[in-house]
């Protein structure tokens, strides 16, 4: 668990994070969002101390983070930037030693965890082990860059618009990877970007950030259902706030008992795309199937619906 | 279909015709009855039989035919080579040939015509190495090669009888004092610089507020001519040595190498600093933000990340000052400094053109070898960086 306490950050005359307290829940994804200039790299900066808070403090786990040398701190702390700062000098491999080197892993221990995230990451360690950063594409950039921040196994993975830099179809790849990654090796994960479907798409709690100050933080239900203020509201977006709800659920959840002749749907396909899918079928029910092939159940169009209404 | 048109070099014609036009209008050697009067100019016809002359003559054409009608660079360079080693071998015969056996007294030394061609040679076996786009490594490999030959020819005395020879037969034990003397300041100076201007530079790099200031002041020095400079460092050094007896027994004073050491030492800052910033500011923030998101200390953030991603700026900073000082040493002989620059200012002094080239020639073959080897060198640490 993080808790930041009264957070703030003043350069000069401004003000660039305001007095934020938050509480960060263990082994989930919190993503926080904002405009730029809105503060929310800054704070996700002073988690790791790359800045120092002028107020306020950090605590990880109960301990309060300024009790050792920040790179000591830093070091327990995964860090993927939006660039991906991959060494420009340094292999593949040797990018993703960086963490554990600097712990003084035993070199075949270090071997071993660089395979294995080279695999998770989908890159054949022999052909891309000993590349350098410019052999690589600007996605394969990006892998290296969040498997050289998970190298040393933290507990806390802080990501700074981590995938701003792909273009959309590598972008969805690589937020499906990343929440992969969290279910395998239950990281925390604090993530900060200015796209709010990203954010929904990607947090378990989101926290909306503007001129420095935490608007609004809860489930991204909440966020839609019940926006604490209006830029709030405007920015979750209030034309589509319905489907963004439905997004947010999937078949598995709403599934009932039962089954359909209607069109087979994944369970883990959200609601969105299952009346998306009956739309374009013309049909007025589906069934949802689990991976390993096993029937969830049924849903109709209607009980779809009602999945879209704030109550 | 398009029909390749046949290419003519341009570079391997201008040099083509510039040799010519040389070998027609000037001398190729120059004799003399001994080392200082004016000397009488021989064409190489006069000299060599003329089987040997023809055979030359047609060498340097073929060489130029290859360098104006074919773009192979591996041709071109066994071609420019070829005719630089039949120049040097013309040079030698009509060297031995126009001195009578065992005189001494007598000289023979390259013409203006002799000089020209060598220039285009030279020219154009760079140009071809260029082209032949060589790893650094064979590069290397071939410039010792070349320094090989260049010293077995030399050693085996195949040109004692040219008047360049016969100066350093004359100074030999001082050649030797001289060359130890030359590296000594350049070296010395240069690491110096190094020890100086690289925090300085990393200095600059993080407070930018000190740029200016620092930049501008070695912008300053550097436009010092060096004569003054030694000359504005003898008075300061001197009263040192005077009032100070410590360091007159490290062997300091207004003349010498101190002041030639001091004079090169300033010139070697701002080719550094400036290298060293520009390559610090290469380095991409992102990198570095990344290096400390990771947990690196900030001196291994300096030492590990942005130094090592810099260095070839840096590098390329002393190879300048490198090359730049081995010919500035030469001028330090003015106020006692020693290195190749004696020969240079004593030729000078009496007239005799073959000591000068005594002391230019090696100035000019030190400052190419260092430049051939840390060019190399930059080049195998800029690989796989960008």
């Amino acid at each position: 668990m993080i808790t930041l306490e009264n957070l703030t950050k003043r350069y000069g005359e401004a003000t660039v994070v305001d007095d934020v307290t938050l509480t960060i829940e263990r082994n989930s994804i919190t993503v926080i969002v904002g405009t730029s200039g809105s503060g929310k790299s800054t704070l996700l900066r002073m988690i790791n101390r790359l800045v120092e808070p002028t107020c306020g403090r950090v605590l990880i786990g109960g301990t309060d983070t300024t009790g050792e040398p920040a790179h000591l701190l830093r070091r327990r702390i995964g860090y993927a930037i939006q660039s991906h700062g991959l060494f420009p000098h340094r292999t593949v491999a040797e990018n993703i030693a960086v963490v554990p080197r600097l712990l003084g892993w035993e070199p075949a221990r270090t071997q071993g965890r660089v395979k294995e995230l080279l695999e998770i990451f989908q890159l054949d360690p022999a052909t891309f082990a000993d590349k350098f950063p410019h052999q690589l594409s600007g996605g394969q950039q990006q892998r290296v860059g969040v498997a050289r921040a998970l190298a040393a196994e933290p507990e806390v993975l802080l990501m700074d618009e981590p995938f701003g830099a792909l273009d959309p179809i590598i972008r969805t790849k690589a937020q499906e990877d990343l929440l992969n990654i969290q279910k395998r090796f239950n990281t925390t994960i604090v993530l900060v970007t200015h796209d709010i479907d990203e954010a929904f798409r990607l947090g378990n709690r989101v926290a909306v950030m503007s001129a420095g100050r935490v608007l609004q933080y809860g489930r991204p239900a909440e966020l839609l259902t019940q926006p604490a203020d209006p830029l709030v509201a405007r920015m979750t977006g209030v034309a589509d706030r319905a489907m963004k709800l439905l997004s947010l659920t999937t078949a598995a959840e709403a599934a009932r008992p039962g089954s359909s002749d209607g069109p087979a749907v994944a369970a883990s396909a959200s609601l969105r795309e299952v009346l998306s899918e009956l739309l374009w079928q013309g049909a007025a029910s589906a069934s949802v199937i689990e991976a390993d092939g096993s029937c969830k159940g049924y849903l109709t169009v209607e009980a779809i619906l009602s999945h879209g209404h704030p109550s | 279909m398009s029909v390749r048109a046949y290419r003519i070099d341009r570079l391997g014609t201008l040099l083509s015709v510039l040799v010519a036009v040389a070998l027609i209008l000037l001398p190729f050697v120059v004799f003399k009855s001994n080392r200082i009067v004016p000397g009488e100019p021989k064409a190489l016809a006069a000299v060599l039989p003329t089987w040997a002359t023809i055979g030359f003559y047609a060498c340097v054409l073929g060489v130029a035919a290859v360098a104006i009608g074919l773009s192979s660079a591996r041709i071109r360079f066994v071609a420019s080579l070829a005719g630089i080693v039949a120049s040097a071998a013309a040079l030698a015969a009509a060297a031995d040939r126009l001195t009578p056996l065992g005189n001494k007294v007598v000289r023979v030394a390259p013409g203006a015509g002799f000089w020209v061609l060598l220039l285009g040679l030279g020219l154009l076996t760079t140009d071809a190495v260029a082209r032949m786009r060589l790893a650094p490594a064979a590069r290397v490999l071939l410039l010792v090669l070349v320094l090989f030959v260049a010293y077995t020819t030399l050693a085996d005395g195949i040109f004692d009888n040219l008047s360049i020879m016969r100066e350093y037969a004359v100074n030999a034990d001082r050649f030797a004092v001289e060359a130890r003397r030359h590296v000594g300041l350049v070296a010395g100076s240069l690491g110096l610089a190094v020890i100086v201007a690289l925090p300085l530079g990393i200095l600059c790099h993080r407070v930018p507020r000190l740029r200016p200031g620092v930049l501008g002041t070695l912008n300053l020095i550097q436009t010092i001519p060096s004569i003054a400079l030694f000359g504005i460092l003898m008075v300061p050094l001197g009263e040192l040595a005077t009032s100070v007896p410590l360091a007159a027994r490290l062997g300091i004073s207004g003349i010498g190498a101190a002041p030639a050491a001091t004079a090169l030492f300033l010139y070697s800052l701002l080719p550094i600093v400036a290298n060293t910033v520009a390559g610090l500011r290469r380095v991409s923030p992102a990198t570095v933000e990344a290096a400390r998101g990771m947990g690196m200390t900030p001196l291994q953030v300096l030492s590990a990340i942005e130094i090592v991603l810099a260095l070839p700026v840096i590098l390329t900073g002393i190879r300048i000052v490198l090359v730049q000082n081995i010919g500035l040493t030469t001028i330090a002989a003015l106020i006692g400094g020693g290195g190749f620059g004696t020969f240079v200012f004593q030729g000078i002094g009496q007239t005799a053109t073959d000591l000068v080239l005594l002391g230019a020639i090696p100035t000019v073959a030190l400052a190419f070898c260092a430049a051939v080897l840390l060019d190399a060198l930059i080049e195998v640490l800029d690989r796989g960086k960008r």
